[in-house]
């Protein structure tokens, strides 16, 4: 099984890389952007086969390392493998 | 007075810490390096700056998960005193022992100079060697020292006076101009509760005797030095 964690700032956070890219996307001449914020993409190959086992343990992960709860939250896909 | 410097793999001023802590505590203290189990008996554990393990992931994450941390965490809730500098102030709230996060710098620039900071409050173990809203000049250099907390977390920290150092203006005041990296309320160290554990983003160890170009931050460890004679 694949998890998939994306891991952004929370709402409220300022997010000064996000700004900075939305700067440079205008600065390109694209037109009519705005809200630009920047976050991490994980992906775990995990050799658990429960669904709900392995969501609960990269849930674990995310609250232990991959995100910080102070700042970030995180989302987590889980997506089965082929011939896992 | 015995003391320990942690060392990570990307640790660049455990020398410059070694060495202010022999120079005024007469003592080399131990260098423990990540890997190790063992930390020896000591006052004070210092956590130095640099990039642990390359700021992958976040500043300080890697390192703030690391068996010696975990070591250095039972130290701190037993009393010992704990100081992280720069990349250790990063690795003490990414551990927990201190609240808030530190971000990217607002104006996203990795900055090295001195700037002038408050001393907010000159009554902890590691700051009564100063003057109460004595203004002092220490360097700072880093990329991600720009201070967030919650709005509960930051009025706690400010009633309970554990904002230890603010960034200042060329007139003393906590103002925008004084900022460096955009912190919250313009601060650039904090205590615990508990008064036992400090971080902050500027260096006092690079500047502890005038032959640095000043020695402003030799005042901190004479503190410790004070709070341990006087327990």
């Amino acid at each position: 099984m694949k998890a998939r964690v994306h891991v952004t700032l929370k709402p409220g956070v300022l997010d000064p890389q996000g700004k900075a890219i939305e700067h440079s996307l205008s600065d390109l001449g694209f037109e009519g952007i705005g809200g630009v914020r920047q976050g991490k993409f994980i992906e775990i190959e995990l050799a658990e086969t429960d669904a709900a086992k392995a969501e609960a343990m990269v849930e674990e992960m995310c609250k232990k390392l991959l995100s910080n709860v102070v700042i970030e939250n995180y989302s987590i896909e889980l997506e089965w493998l082929k011939g896992v | 007075m015995k003391s320990a410097v942690i060392v990570f793999p990307a640790s660049n001023c455990d020398r410059d810490i070694a060495v202010a802590l022999e120079k005024i505590t007469g003592t080399k203290p131990h260098m423990v390096w990540h890997g190790d189990s063992d930390l020896p008996q000591v006052d004070f554990i210092a956590l130095p700056g640099g990039f642990s393990y390359g700021d992958y992931l976040r500043s300080g994450a890697m390192a703030a998960r690391s068996p010696i941390v975990a070591e250095v965490m039972r130290r701190a809730s037993a009393g010992v005193s704990v100081f992280g500098i720069c990349n250790g102030f990063q690795v003490l709230t990414e551990a927990g022992l201190l609240p808030g996060a530190l971000m990217r710098n607002a104006g996203l620039k990795f900055i090295c100079r001195d700037v002038k900071l408050r001393v907010e409050n000159a009554g902890t173990r590691f700051t009564n060697a100063y003057a109460q809203d004595q203004i002092i000049t220490l360097p700072v250099a880093h990329h991600d020292g720009n201070y967030f907390a919650d709005e509960g977390t930051l009025k706690a920290l400010e009633d309970n006076g554990q904002v230890v150092f603010r960034y200042v203006d060329e007139n003393g005041e906590a103002s925008e101009t004084g900022n460096p990296n955009g912190s919250q309320h313009n601060i650039a160290g904090i205590i615990n509760a508990n008064g036992n554990v400090l971080g902050m983003m500027p260096h006092p160890e690079r500047l502890i005797e005038a032959e640095l170009g000043g020695s402003d931050g030799r005042a901190l460890f004479d503190s410790v030095l004070n709070a341990l004679e006087s327990a």
